[in-house]
């Protein structure tokens, strides 16, 4: 075999274990959107049916009107986008302001904070459960969104100001002092100067935000009884039922779910993933 | 260093003198500029007080005391001091030891999985061309961007029992193939979801196909930034592909890999979602890993939260155990000081 055509084969082996990648990523959550497409007797079968061969969108519209729990559907994800719009929009002005702090100045306990950033992270939010679960009951936020909303900042927001501080950094200093020179003022030279170079930072931080809150579970399901209140993630339990599941609905409520979160993420991912591993990979 | 600079700072690496130096010539707000920084972190710090480390505090505060349901009623009774109580009845229980065991045995083979799964894939698309590697990349992310719901009940699906694809998948194999791997051939009807072991073979299937993309995308990115020079001097030298990941590619990621180590560890030893789903909530009690099972203890009737509060301690000890080494090693290499 000459050299040439041991390239070609070896470039085509590679090319084969990308697609056989891409196959096992992508097919579970094709599965699940066939599976909302497909009529009950394509669902409940032992044959594989690789595509629906006669769409539908019973499960669409059912889960739709009819829903799950007493509500349609429309009222989880409404519950959903305000618990995750609110964790944005309040945790973003926290970690914009305390990754400024890291990022521009040295201080005492500058360090410290940073380590304490990284130790809050691991502590497993199911230990927390407790103490905050009697917390949100005293303070009479039990069953209210915006007792998650409360939650939520609180978890997300060391993974945000740990992520911002990498944008806030990458700003050229001289920027802001040439901005000083000219006589502005710190709150001017943060408005004007430094908050537009760190907004694209700031987008990609808070749809991280957003996705996690959008998808949080425990809190959700701990801090909220009222069927009415429930988030997506929580309503997703009530279509298994004793005896059997509402595969066709589940499925139906899953995509609806999850086709925002994946656009949302195929927006920022190259960011995330800097700011996931910020430091470590010098790029 | 010139005083160039008259905005209020702390001072870049170079100069933590600036700090004490002039103050702003025009226009400065009034706040004497050492203390800028600290009002900028005030309210994030605050917020992480009060929702993260107070309810830390308190965790260990209820660990060592009986609460139920009358501490938790509206005009609360005191808790009654147990001591070490609870842990004692922690360490006693059946269901110590076999939550333990499950998280453990969960993390260890998760996170080999995922890492070893991850790198690979990370190392075929630094070697793909452009246009198949994006491809590939958006493939991934689709998986990454499930929500842990959705994975959970989509990998249910998988492996429903009668009408789910595993089973037919391994119908497919030849009767001969699958009874010598297997010791069987007929997989209808075979209930995955019903036993703890196969619950959990699910469980880590279901992790590490969301959580490889991650490790991948991040193992991509460190590869990238290794000057090619090296590896065309490794060709040059006759280095086999073994050698040269274990000689260049390894040693020159390895803070990227003590990160991705810690967040997988961390990531998986406290796995909750994903298991509550699968095992269909908090029935099934020989399935229960250290965070299922505290949570169960806390919110299942009778509320035992003293107790819960025990096993969440225990399970953050050990989870601080494990990482310490590595923290100490991504504070040393990130830039903290």
């Amino acid at each position: 075999m000459n050299p040439r055509t041991a390239k070609q084969l070896k470039k085509s082996g590679l090319n084969a274990a990308g697609v056989m990648v891409f196959l096992i990523a992508v097919f579970p959550v094709y599965w699940m959107v066939a599976t909302a497409f497909k009529p009950n007797d394509e669902i409940f079968t032992t044959r594989f049916i690789p595509f629906p061969l006669a769409p539908t969108m019973d499960h669409v519209s059912r889960v739709l009107t009819k829903g799950v729990a007493g509500h349609s559907i429309w009222q989880y994800l409404l519950n959903s986008a305000i618990v995750a719009l609110g964790t944005v929009l309040i945790g973003s002005v926290f970690a914009l302001l305390a990754a400024t702090a890291v990022a521009r100045f040295r201080f005492r306990f500058r360090t410290s904070f940073l380590i304490l950033l990284l130790i809050v992270q691991m502590v497993p939010a199911e230990a927390l459960l407790i103490p905050l679960f009697l917390m949100v009951k005293r303070l009479g936020l039990y069953d209210r969104l915006l007792g998650l909303i409360i939650v939520n900042v609180g978890f997300t927001l060391p993974f945000a100001i740990w992520m911002l501080r990498t944008f806030v950094a990458a700003v050229p200093k001289e920027l802001e002092e040439a901005a000083a020179i000219d006589g502005a003022g710190r709150f001017v030279t943060f408005w004007k100067v430094l908050f537009p170079l760190v907004a694209p930072g700031l987008v990609a931080t808070s749809i991280f935000s957003f996705i996690t809150a959008w998808n949080e579970f425990v809190f959700a399901l701990t801090l909220i009884n009222d069927q009415g209140t429930y988030t997506m993630p929580v309503a997703l339990q009530f279509f298994t039922g004793q005896r059997s599941t509402d595969w066709g609905g589940i499925m139906a409520a899953s995509t609806l779910m999850t086709i925002p979160v994946i656009a949302f993420f195929m927006l920022v991912q190259r960011r995330m993933v800097s700011g996931l591993v910020a430091g470590a990979v010098k790029g | 260093m010139a005083q160039t600079s008259t905005v209020a700072r702390g001072g870049g690496h170079s100069a933590p003198a600036r700090r004490r130096s002039h103050r702003p010539a025009r226009r400065s707000s009034r706040l004497p500029s050492w203390v800028v920084p600290y009002v900028l972190l005030l309210p994030g710090l605050l917020v992480i007080a009060i929702l993260l480390l107070y309810p830390l505090y308190q965790m260990v505060d209820m660990s060592f005391h009986k609460v139920g349901l009358r501490q938790i009623r509206p005009n609360p009774q005191p808790a009654e001091f147990l001591g070490l109580g609870n842990y004692t009845a922690v360490f006693e229980s059946e269901l110590f030891w076999t939550s333990l065991r499950n998280t453990v045995v969960f993390a260890a083979i998760t996170v080999a999985l995922t890492l070893v799964a991850g790198t690979l894939v990370g190392l075929l698309l630094h070697r793909l061309g452009k246009k198949m590697s994006t491809f590939v990349i958006v493939g991934i992310m689709a998986a990454w961007a499930t929500p842990p719901t959705a994975t959970a009940i989509i990998w249910k699906w998988l492996f429903d029992a009668d009408a789910g694809v595993a089973n037919w998948a391994l119908n497919l194999l030849p009767d001969g193939l699958s009874s010598l791997l297997f010791g069987r051939s007929d997989w209808s009807g075979e209930p995955w979801l019903n036993d703890p072991s196969t619950i959990y073979l699910v469980l880590v299937v279901a992790v590490v196909w969301a959580s490889f993309p991650f490790i991948a995308v991040s193992v991509l990115a460190g590869l990238k930034s290794i000057p090619s020079e090296l590896y065309e001097a490794a060709r040059v030298d006759g280095s086999a592909p073994l050698t040269t990941f274990r000689k260049i590619t390894f040693p020159l990621l390895r803070p990227v890999f003590s990160v991705l180590l810690v967040l997988s560890v961390i990531w998986d030893f406290k796995v909750f979602t994903q298991l509550y789903v699968l095992a269909g909530g908090t029935t099934n009690r020989e399935s229960f890993n250290l965070s299922l099972w505290a949570y169960t203890e806390a919110f299942s009737a009778p509320p035992k939260m003293g107790f819960g509060a025990a096993i969440a301690v225990v399970l953050t000890l050990i989870m601080l155990l494990i990482t310490a080494v590595y923290v100490r090693q991504i504070v040393k290499t990130e830039d903290v000081r």
